[in-house]
């Protein structure tokens, strides 16, 4: 699954690390999840549409 | 979102550093009751039979903070314990299983003993939890 978390935090000016905060896991699992080598849960994904206030299909694309 | 950041990496450090606290115990728990006998109190049965009964009980408490350790951690941080796991209990197993079959074959100059399976898992969980994080890294 491709997502554009990348692109939106570049947008916001935030940090992995920073997001990180916001949505309560590691760094390290927002760069996994920005690479796509790992797949947020359902509840991660809401959480991060709700930070950036989109909707949770245009950042997480299935291909 | 610092507060947050805090809490969150406040309650993991607690519980890593609870998790070793109780595996320490466990450690010297069970190194009392193996050779307590042999060194300290020699023929008392009741005294080993204590230490054995305290042993178990802090290995209990060890398994119960580890489980609180692995529900704290994030989804990916999980998944990658959740293999680990999966793959040192399948490798201990078969590996158990198999060790034993060459000692009851006679193949083996040696009897197998259970600490080799102990360290069996434990060397295949830490080498598995290694592997998995660095797949996602």
């Amino acid at each position: 699954m491709k997502n554009r978390i990348k692109v939106l935090r570049a947008e916001h000016n935030m940090t992995q690390a920073e997001l990180a905060v916001a949505v309560e896991v590691s760094r390290q699992t927002i760069n996994a999840i920005e690479t796509g080598k790992f797949d947020p849960s359902l509840p991660l994904a809401f959480k991060i549409s709700k930070l950036f206030d989109l909707p949770i299909e245009t950042i997480f694309i299935d291909e | 979102m610092e507060t947050k950041q805090s809490s969150w990496k406040a309650t993991s450090k607690r519980n890593i550093r609870q998790l070793a606290y109780w595996t320490g115990g466990w450690v010297v728990a069970m190194a009392i009751a193996s050779f307590g006998q042999k060194y300290f109190w020699e023929d008392n049965t009741v005294l080993t039979i204590i230490f054995i009964f305290i042993a178990t009980l802090v290995g209990v408490g060890m398994i119960l903070m580890n489980r609180k350790y692995i529900n704290s951690l994030d989804e990916m941080q999980r998944k990658v314990h959740i293999e680990a796991m999966a793959i040192a209990l399948g490798v201990g197993v078969v590996g158990g299983l198999s060790y034993s079959l060459l000692d009851q074959a006679n193949v083996i100059g040696f009897s197998a003993e259970i600490a080799d399976l102990v360290m069996l898992i434990g060397i295949t969980y830490l080498i598995a939890t290694f592997a998995g994080l660095n797949r996602y890294k």
